[in-house]
């Protein structure tokens, strides 16, 4: 049974736990087998309440005994970035600061995963504080890529998709600051989707850049991620940036809104830098749609292609700096050993917490936040925002949803850009601007290299339109059966 | 924004209450100017009369009733204090 049920999408499980074929017990006792056989390789998870997670399949499987199943996800377990809060679970942002942290309180997304019958199931591992772009500024270990052990999983959300491709769980949440859902969901060959600013709530996620965060899922197969978005979404009064959005029927859209659609391609976005396989499997994407009716249209976005990555580490790191300030070692977190009096408490307890990336970045966000710089670098680049924002904006008017590769690389080696912090931005090229702008993007496998390392298909659509996104993800997702590759571990 | 990116390292690691090593001062230095170095391209864009943005959410002016809710118990709220006694969180001695 359980070689049979790894890699089964969360809807074909869902579908089995419905006509009585497998039980809730059955399904997370095979993903805790899965991850005994694979995870000291992976390295996806930082923790996992094995014993509470039992306990809920349990409890879901006489909720269905009873006829009183809550939905498609009750009895499915899905795994938590490191950052998610879970009432009495660790949570440590995979660092020294938050080793011996544990929750007082559930976050909101996973109010809604409990609520829905959905069993929270394990802690993954994830950059520090969510600042990387490969898992490897992780303060306990690095995740693995499933696909090349040798090689990165992408980042920051790198556990939440390795957990997935390697077999461990059907699905997971992540979250998304400058493309942390989809860039390790491009890397590891799933699906990952960022919602729209606005539409899931934050409340009980560790905080990176608040004018950037998202929290969303990371899938097999589009119509998973359709899944668990409908669980997450919706307005939440402890988030003061929730939108009050209709929260559709996602799966229901998937096949009820049909192309064909007009789609944009940013020139941009297909020009140096950009590795010649994962052009040419984007390429091939765009033909396919081309084939099915869709309307191809050329864009421009000067401005979020050669403006987004310096305007976002302004942005990401002030924001940062700030959020970060409340890891002083005074009433959570690490303190110091060896500190005499209070201002020696906040030094050595953030020097001693803290891993080289946040330092990084909370110095730079401290700078570009003090007096003399504000206005040159901070309100400048909130102004160049704007422009990035508006520019979307335009090409959106005629275009349902744009088309590009998600990573200009696939996965990377262990170490190798880790010296170069400037390099390992660059790879987010992509995705950073659709968070600057607020925009939904998915990525979704669209083919393998000759080395057999996935590739990822970035679509990226209007704000609130999850449901559009999605089902021209679907229509391509449905044509291909590159989900239905695994990799071997 | 200066054509030779100015970084007082002291300065800042100091309001940002953060004791850097002298080796991660070396490293920062180095790393920090590449990275403001790249940032500097930002001056070439035209801002006149653009209104900077805050975040990419359409709501504004978001207004809680003032209504106590329940909150974390005392026991909840310590469990993660670095030291504490009695009801209370533990600090070195701060007035002398």
């Amino acid at each position: 049974m359980a070689d049979e049920i790894i890699h089964q999408p969360a809807a074909r499980l869902a579908a089995l736990l419905a006509a009585g074929k497998l039980s809730s017990l059955e399904l997370v006792q095979a993903c805790l087998a899965r991850k005994r056989a694979v995870d000291d390789r992976v390295q996806a998870f930082n923790s996992c309440d094995e014993a509470a997670a039992l306990a809920a399949a349990q409890a879901s499987d006489a909720r269905r005994a009873a006829g009183q199943a809550r939905g498609p996800l009750d009895g499915i377990p899905v795994g938590l970035k490191d950052a998610i809060a879970v009432e009495g679970q660790p949570l440590t942002c995979s660092s020294r600061m938050l080793a011996n942290f544990v929750s007082p309180y559930d976050a909101t997304v996973t109010q809604k995963l409990k609520a829905a019958g959905a069993i929270p199931l394990g802690r993954l591992n994830m950059d520090e504080f969510a600042m990387g772009s490969s898992t490897e500024n992780s303060a306990f270990r690095p995740t693995a890529n499933p696909w090349d052990l040798t090689r990165v999983p992408g980042g920051s959300s790198g556990g939440s998709a390795a957990a997935v491709a390697a077999g461990e769980l059907p699905l997971t949440l992540g979250s998304d600051t400058g493309g942390s859902i989809r860039q390790p969901a491009a890397l590891c060959g799933i699906v990952g989707l960022k919602p729209t600013y606005g539409l899931v709530s934050r409340y009980g996620l560790a905080a990176y850049a608040s004018s950037l965060d998202q929290i969303g899922p990371l899938a097999r197969t589009v119509e998973d991620a359709a899944l668990l978005l409908g669980v997450i979404a919706g307005h939440d009064p402890r988030d003061s940036t929730s939108f009050q959005a209709e929260v559709p029927d996602y799966r229901a859209g998937l096949a009820a809104r049909k192309g064909p659609w007009r789609l944009g391609v940013p020139k941009e976005f297909f020009g140096a830098g950009l590795d010649p396989e994962v052009s040419a499997a984007a390429k091939r994407a765009l033909e396919f749609y081309r084939q099915h009716g869709c309307e191809i249209r050329e864009v421009s976005l000067p401005l979020a292609a050669e403006y987004a990555i310096a305007t976002y580490y302004l942005i990401a790191t002030a924001e940062a700096s700030s959020n970060l300030a409340r890891y002083d070692g005074i009433r959570y977190g690490h303190r110091s050993a060896a500190a005499k009096d209070a201002i020696d408490i906040y030094t050595r307890s953030r020097a001693e917490g803290f891993g080289s990336e946040v330092k990084r970045r909370i110095i730079l966000g401290t700078h570009v936040l003090s007096s003399g710089y504000y206005d040159a670098y901070y309100l400048r680049a909130q102004k160049v925002r704007t422009l990035i924002r508006n520019e979307f904006a335009a090409v959106l008017r005629d275009c349902d949803a744009l088309l590009s590769p998600t990573s200009p690389v696939p996965a990377f080696k262990l170490g190798e850009k880790s010296a170069d912090p400037l390099a390992m931005y660059l790879t987010d090229i992509y995705t950073i601007s659709v968070n600057l702008a607020g925009l939904p993007g998915i990525s979704i496998p669209c083919g393998f290299t000759g080395g057999g390392l996935p590739i990822g298909l970035q679509l990226i659509g209007r704000p609130f339109d999850e449901a559009g996104l999605l089902a021209i993800a679907h229509a391509y997702e449905q044509a291909h059966e590159w989900s239905q590759r695994h990799p071997a571990l | 924004m200066s054509t030779q990116p100015d970084l007082n390292l002291d300065y800042v690691a100091n309001l940002a209450r953060l004791a850097l090593t002298e080796e991660e001062k070396r490293e920062f230095a180095r790393q920090l100017g590449d990275i403001l170095h790249y940032v500097e391209k930002l001056r070439q864009v035209d801002v006149t009369g653009v209104e900077p943005m805050a975040h990419a959410s359409p709501v504004f002016n978001v207004w809680a009733a003032d209504v106590a809710g329940p909150g974390l118990s005392v026991e909840a709220a310590l469990r993660n204090a670095p030291a504490r006694r009695d009801d209370t969180i533990v600090v070195p001695k701060v007035v002398e």
